[in-house]
């Protein structure tokens, strides 16, 4: 058996152990150990790799491998659960940035006359597709990453950016349309040009989407990544990486299907939306003012409610909040009250996000309902705390179909008899959106950081006793 | 060696798969899954290792090892963030259970 034999069995025992991994991911009894399928799976195909005949620079291989993984372990280990959705964002961006690194050698070395096989026909349209998808998921999850890290402003738009935007696509596609038919006569000029653009693609197309459509904006950069894996797989004869990307990418693009389903969005109207700026008209306006509550008045409004209904959002997240509201639900079931969490599909930065966060702190299942199960309980609801969350029980996305989040799904806690919501200050949600909910007679404001929040009502019901 | 076809059998067969496996999968697991399987296209640090490593001129070497780099990262920061995700549902067994730990 030679050694490339050997090398390509490992890559389909690494083909199947990732195929069963993300499949025992898919299921919660079973998710804990599907990364580590997986995980095996990747050591056997680097490792194997390694030995492959002919393979040169090798010093440089392992450094490398060896450097970014320390740093990357290093920083994935360091962050706070919070922070995982740029995170996500960010490592996608770098395997897209690794698959264009590979189709750009592989044009390169065919410009030079040093390619291992004629780049011609369907090589090179899949190494050139590849190429311009992984770059454009490079750049694109580096914009996506930079705005969930608080870096860049929420979005950048301009007059005639559609157009712009459309021309630079255009540019990119005809440059990539000419090297395909100069394939025998490659530029390696023309080849950088064409992977400017591709970039450039990127960031023009991220820039003007909003907080609120990056999970769906990472989801497709996802899927992206595993098509362009997969092309770059095809040019380089490499089977795992073609069933590895192939895989991810139409996993990825059902579950940004799901994710946009989920806000009543179409993928379309998340990357094209924002030019828009909603359905015309001037937004109506809102009327009534906010009321305060403070935190002693709030405890006993929740201590002798019968159903409390606490809703989650992307604040909870960032006051790092979990635990202490957790606390705080058992003071309440302790007195008897019916506590439930109520998740919106999008609360938070990725669908599942506040789940994720629930369970850390250790709040069971099964106080964790659903939008469609707990909707229709608002409505006997006593109290429903809101933490955070602001745009997903914004009862505009359902009366002003002048707003930007006309039409999304939202959370019912107008309907309960008292609405809580916790929040640092009087300003708008990620979307930038006024929340007509804070101005309802049934609503109070009470004005801090969740974690102290929180501290504070523990406290206080605790005095109650 | 895979010529167009059987490549287009292998893209259509695996984009099958995928489709299956992410089918009827609970909200609850989306943020794991989407990390995981950013975990698995980090597959692509192979094919990065192998560009380097036949890589010719300086330029070509300059781009393959800034590949290897960032697909090496995509593989071991797409584990950690999935792992540490997953993590979390250690405590909990699926069904009703009262009282948390």
């Amino acid at each position: 058996m030679s050694i490339q034999t050997f090398i390509n069995i490992c890559y389909f025992v690494a083909a199947m152990l990732f195929i069963i991994g993300l499949k025992r991911m898919s299921s919660p009894a079973t998710a804990r150990g599907g990364i580590v399928w997986a995980g095996v799976g990747m050591v056997i195909a680097v490792v194997a790799t390694v030995f492959t005949p002919g393979l040169e620079n090798l010093t440089w291989i392992i450094a490398a491998v060896v450097v970014a993984t320390a740093l990357a372990w290093y920083s994935g280990k360091k962050v706070a659960m919070t922070d995982m959705p740029q995170m996500v964002a960010l490592y996608n961006g770098m395997g897209g940035g690794s698959a264009a690194a590979i189709g750009a050698v592989a044009l390169i070395a065919a410009a030079n006359g040093t390619a291992s096989h004629p780049m011609t026909g369907f090589y090179m349209a899949l190494a050139l597709l590849g190429s311009l998808i992984g770059a454009i998921a490079f750049s694109g999850s580096m914009i996506a990453f930079a705005k969930l890290q608080g870096w860049m402003d929420r979005r950048f738009t301009f007059p005639g950016q559609q157009v712009f935007n459309l021309l630079v696509f255009a540019a990119t596609v005809a440059v990539g349309v000419w090297l395909f038919f100069t394939s025998s006569s490659l530029s390696i000029t023309l080849i950088l040009v064409f992977f400017a653009l591709a970039i450039l693609v990127g960031l023009l197309m991220t820039l003007p989407i909003g907080g609120a459509d990056m999970p769906v904006v990472i989801s497709l950069y996802n899927a992206f990544t595993g098509l362009a894996v997969a092309f770059e797989g095809f040019v380089l004869q490499n089977e795992a990486m073609i069933i590895a990307g192939m895989v991810v990418g139409a996993a990825g693009t059902l579950l940004t299907q799901l994710m946009a389903k989920a806000m009543n969005r179409s993928i379309a109207n998340v990357l094209f939306g924002s030019f828009g700026t909603g359905g015309g008209g001037e937004a109506q306006s809102i009327a009534g003012a906010m009321k305060a509550v403070d935190a002693s008045d709030a405890a006993v409004m929740i201590a002798y409610a019968e159903r409390v209904v606490i809703v989650p959002g992307y604040g909870l997240a960032v006051a790092q909040a979990q635990h202490k509201i957790w606390e705080l639900t058992q003071q309440l079931l302790k007195r008897g009250v019916k506590v439930r969490f109520a998740i919106h599909p999008v609360a938070g930065r990725m669908p599942g996000h506040m789940n994720v966060l629930l369970a850390e702190a250790g709040v069971p299942y099964d106080l964790i309902a659903d939008m469609d199960d707990i909707n229709p309980e608002f409505a006997q609801t006593d109290v429903s705390i809101v933490i955070g969350a602001n745009d997903v029980v914004n009862p505009v996305a359902k009366t002003d179909p002048a707003s930007p989040i006309y039409g999304m799904p939202i959370l019912d806690v107008d309907q309960s008899k008292n609405v809580i919501i916790v929040k640092r200050g009087k300003g708008t949600g990620f979307a930038g959106i006024e929340n007509a909910l804070f101005y309802k007679d049934n609503a109070k404001m009470l004005y801090g950081d969740g974690q102290e929040v929180a501290s504070k009502l523990i406290a206080e019901l605790k005095a109650l006793d | 060696m895979i010529d167009g076809i059987v490549a287009l059998y292998i893209f259509m067969l695996a984009a099958f798969t995928g489709y299956e496996i992410i089918g009827r999968v609970p909200v609850i697991l989306h943020t794991p899954l989407m990390s995981g399987s950013n975990f698995v296209h980090g597959i692509v640090v192979v094919g990065a290792m192998v560009a380097l490593g036949h890589a010719t001129t300086d330029l070509e070497r300059v781009i393959g090892f800034l590949g290897v780099v960032l697909g090496a990262g995509n593989a071991a920061g797409g584990y950690v963030v999935t792992e540490r995700m997953l993590e979390m549902f250690k405590s909990s067994k699926p069904g009703p259970k009262k009282g948390g730990h």
